[in-house]
């Protein structure tokens, strides 16, 4: 039977390692394309600042890389090793992204990435620049092929369950490559990634025009990040992700319970601001409501309704009913039954064989399902809905005060300023994290609101572990939390160290801190 | 579908080892230069020396490991499970090793204190002498049958948990297979050393790659007596069409003494493989003998290559045997994805490989010419 304490640990580890590895994911994605846009002004106007901003701001990508890249290799393999079932049961659709990714953006990430960090002597500066963008390149579209991935996962497009194999298969690659899911998902995720690497940028440049430092460097980077940052989060607001809930039923279901929506509402429906969700008695208790809002934004139309969790629920159970017989049909398949008939039945009802599998949790035989567990199983197609509820409103919180604060750095850039706003420089070194808690929050609302399932609609999480122990996970997971700890500290530690030398760090004599700086001799004086 | 499922299935079998291999040759350098790095680098300067000369590009080479386990994925899902969730424990080791190498390399010289790089310098050393001996580990474990089964909804189990399925990994015969691998990456990381540091660093490099080349040769010539005396191969008995849909358990197999040599019988070409593995090396300890490391790095990559390629081809059509349900085995035939698949990822791969391959070559190119102490010093703020 299903080891409840197993399943929840594989899923705690999966999370873990996911979320560490993302806390670096989306400074690599922004920061690169920021470096290339430095170097491009280096390149263009050979004023040597800029190309002490690249190597600066570069050494600082480096730093953050390194983490990115170890915490990465565990992605790589995690599905095989603790997600065994999942990996034979959807390998024939998830791996293709993957292998791809590897092949097609890895390589060209890591393989440049070398000659950006070592190759200032030995390329000339357009192949330098070039370095740069392929580096920037790769990164992104390695972002995007793990996101057709991911899209896959939460709207299984392009594939089709096979009886003789006993699992799902690829029946077209481009409607696996343009879900519109993984589409949309790919454009928040990137853009979130350039907002971090905006906010990253603007903070630490705030911290040196505070400490009246290096001020030529730190209004230069600053100007690049406020621009860039501007444009990034315009597109994560217009662009956010709510549009792909319209889209498949674990989607829709997701939408249901990030807005505790238990009932269904006349379109356009309301958008709740605040409130206490309670999944017991299905209410809403001290809500506040925007009317409209959330018709508008979630179906793009005055006339789309948002399906209530309630009328979810019941709709679940008449496919895990269908679900039953798929199970059935599936079992006299494997065991050698041939014939029209028995084809027919299993074709009409496949769609619902990952509601069946529900079932498993309770009975391990299925057919025997007694109406109580499937009653039971229909409410687990529904996760937890204040964890997403109050999650999802961190996220856009954060959203908004980074839309504030990249607002304001832009207009006093403009303005010429920017130096004199301390409460906006003091503000951006406060708000640093900001971008880290939406990017980490907005996964959680994805892959937690995904729940039950594994792969939306075909396969529940608690089917798709590895067959190993507690102990196994025990093991593992203390081992993952206390070397990610300690690297991440190590991280930190050498970030802060070279935030605090600046571009000093680069031995050219021209900053801050350095001997031969006026600076310098004026502190000696 | 230009290319039916049978030939697909094939030629799969084929890119994985191409794969394995091009991770070896490449990324298998960095492993064994690391494995150096402590031994061979005196001061820290010379430490330096040894770190950069891989520094620009190890990176990339890392990309074929976790390429080969994407294509693994995508091409074998079902060696990917039944593989990476068995061999649980081994894998854990790898990946806690793995990562003190992108950490390792950064890291290192950004802070001056002695006892801050030395640390690194050993955590290099561990990233790379880890794997290097558990892929071994891992390859004997194959040719003796791994202890899993397939139930019928194909899901894996595996015999043990925690140090009782860790342990049976490292008995003798995987621990001699894990040391051919092991010596032969540290020799090819020698070859390298050779190539692109001076003396005295690279004299050490020269001394390594003679002594333990000969390793490699007496470690490799023992495994395949060991093989053909000591060991069960597995046969197939009979056998479900070819281009039939991937079922594991639809075939039935036999253990069997001697069975890992009867392709050498059945397709006496494939006798190269051996022949290029003990060539290669031996060339490689000449080579360097006579001072000519540029093509004794080719050798030892020849080398690789043929141990690599005899192991998967023994083994041939199996991929994972199980020791506890022979019939639960995956093979080249039942254990791929589907013809679709297959057929997408085939098309991705000779798209994207030659791209991957040129604009690698440029790199190196770019980067090419000895690593001096000179050159660390006057870069030291750029270098690693």
């Amino acid at each position: 039977m299903i080891d409840p304490l197993f399943v929840e640990l594989s899923r705690w580890q999966f999370a873990a390692t996911a979320m560490y590895h993302f806390l670096f994911v989306p400074l690599t994605l922004g920061l690169s394309w920021m470096l290339f846009m430095m170097e491009s002004a280096y390149v263009l106007t050979d004023n040597p600042v800029y190309r002490d901003m690249t190597r600066f701001w570069g050494k600082l990508f480096g730093i953050n890389f390194a983490v990115g890249v170890a915490t990465g290799l565990t992605m790589e393999f995690e599905f095989g090793t603790n997600w065994a079932y999942y990996s034979h049961y959807v390998g024939d659709v998830f791996g293709a992204p993957l292998a791809i990714e590897g092949l097609m953006a890895f390589f060209l990430e890591s393989t440049f990435i070398g000659l950006f960090f070592l190759g200032w002597d030995k390329l000339t500066k357009r192949q330098h620049l070039a370095v740069t963008f392929f580096t920037a390149l790769g990164s992104n579209l390695s972002a995007m092929w793990i996101l057709v991935a991911n899209g896959w996962m939460q709207n299984p497009v392009g594939s089709a369950f096979s009886h003789e194999t006993m699992r799902m298969e690829m029946t077209s690659f481009s409607e696996v490559l343009f879900n519109p899911v993984a589409q949309v998902k790919f454009v928040h995720t990137v853009a979130a990634g350039y907002v971090t690497g905006a906010m990253f940028v603007l903070a630490i440049s705030a911290w040196y025009m505070l400490k009246g430092r290096d001020l030529g460097f730190a209004k230069r980077s600053f100007a690049i990040a406020a621009g860039f940052g501007m444009a990034s989060i315009l597109s994560v607001i217009v662009l956010g992700d709510e549009s792909g809930y319209t889209l498949g039923d674990v989607q829709k279901t997701k939408l249901a319970a990030i807005e505790a929506e238990y009932d269904t509402h006349p379109a356009p429906a309301g958008l709740t601001l605040f409130s206490i969700p309670d999944d017991q008695a299905m209410t809403n208790r001290y809500e506040i409501k925007v009317p409209w809002a959330l018709g508008l934004i979630a179906t793009r139309s005055t006339t789309g309704q948002v399906t209530g969790i309630k009328d979810l629920i019941v709709q679940h159970e008449e496919r895990i009913r269908s679900g039953i017989e798929a199970y059935d049909a599936l079992q006299r398949l494997r065991a050698g039954e041939r014939g029209d008939e028995i084809s027919a039945r299993f074709d009409l009802h496949k769609t619902d064989l990952g509601y069946g599998l529900l079932l498993k949790k309770y009975t391990a035989s299925v057919v025997d399902a007694t109406p109580e567990q499937i009653a039971m199983a229909a409410r687990d197609t529904i996760p937890p809905v204040a964890p997403l509820f109050v999650t999802f409103r961190l996220m856009v919180l954060a959203g908004v005060v980074m839309f504030f604060l990249i607002s304001a750095s832009l207009y006093f850039t403009m303005r010429r300023t920017i130096v004199r706003q301390r409460w906006l420089l003091k503000a951006l070194v406060w708000c640093l994290p900001l971008p880290w808690i939406a990017c980490e929050t907005g996964w959680f609302v994805a892959e937690f609101g995904r729940q039950p399932w594994a792969i939306g609609e075909v396969l529940p999480t608690f089917l798709a572990t590895s067959s190993l122990t507690s102990g196994d996970l025990i093991f593992s997971l203390t081992g993952f939390i206390t070397f990610y700890t300690v690297l991440l500290v190590i991280e930190l530690f050498l970030m802060i160290k070279y935030i605090r030398l600046g571009p000093a760090s680069l031995g050219t004599g021209r900053y801050h801190g350095e001997s031969g700086h006026p600076a310098a001799a004026h502190a000696a004086g | 579908m230009i290319l039916d499922y049978e030939t697909l299935k094939f030629i799969w079998w084929i890119l994985i080892g191409v794969l394995l291999i091009g991770f070896a040759i490449a990324d298998g350098m960095d492993m064994g230069v690391g494995v150096l790095l402590p031994f061979l680098g005196k001061t820290d300067e010379e430490r330096r020396v040894i770190i950069n000369a891989v520094g620009p590009h190890w990176d990339g080479n890392q990309v074929w490991l976790i390429t080969a386990g994407g294509a693994i994925f995508a091409a074998w899902p079902a060696v990917y499970a039944a593989a990476f969730s068995g061999f649980y424990m081994a894998m854990l080791l790898v990946l806690f090793a793995l990562f003190f190498r992108p950490v390792g390399f950064d890291y290192r010289s950004k802070v001056e204190d002695p006892r801050w790089r030395n640390a690194w310098d050993w955590g290099l050393f561990v990233g790379g002498l880890v794997p290097a001996l558990i892929f071994g580990v891992a390859f004997g474990n194959l040719l003796q049958g791994v202890p899993f089964q397939l139930d019928e909804f194909l899901r894996s189990h595996y015999q043990g948990s925690l140090l009782t399925a860790l342990l049976p990994l490292l008995n003798p015969f995987a621990l001699l297979a894990g040391i051919i691998s092991l010596s032969m990456l540290v020799v090819h990381g020698a070859m390298w050393l050779q190539i692109r540091t001076e003396a005295p660093v690279s004299d050490r490099a020269r001394s390594v790659a003679i002594g333990l080349g000969l390793v490699v040769i007496l470690a490799f010539a023992g495994a395949g007596l060991w093989v053909a005396y000591g060991i069960d191969g597995y046969r197939v008995v009979t056998q479900p069409a070819f281009d039939a849909p991937s079922n594991p358990l639809a075939k039935t197999v036999v253990a069997e003494r001697g069975a890992w040599l009867s392709i050498y019988s059945a397709v006496p070409a494939s006798i190269i493989a051996p022949i290029a593995g003990f060539a290669g090396i031996l060339l490689a300890v000449l080579l360097s003998a006579v001072r000519r490391p540029g093509l004794g790095f080719i050798a030892s990559a020849l080398g690789m290559a043929g141990i690599i390629a005899t192991a998967g081809l023994s083994m041939f059509p199996f991929i994972l045997p199980s020791s506890i349900d022979p019939n639960s085995s995956l093979t080249v035939w039942d254990a791929p994805s589907s013809h679709f698949t297959l057929t997408v990822m085939f098309w991705a791969v000779v798209l994207l490989l030659p791209l991957v391959l040129s604009y690698t070559a440029w790199c190196y190119t770019r980067m090419w010419g000895k690593v001096t102490v000179d050159g660390i010093r006057t870069g030291s703020h750029t270098a690693y």
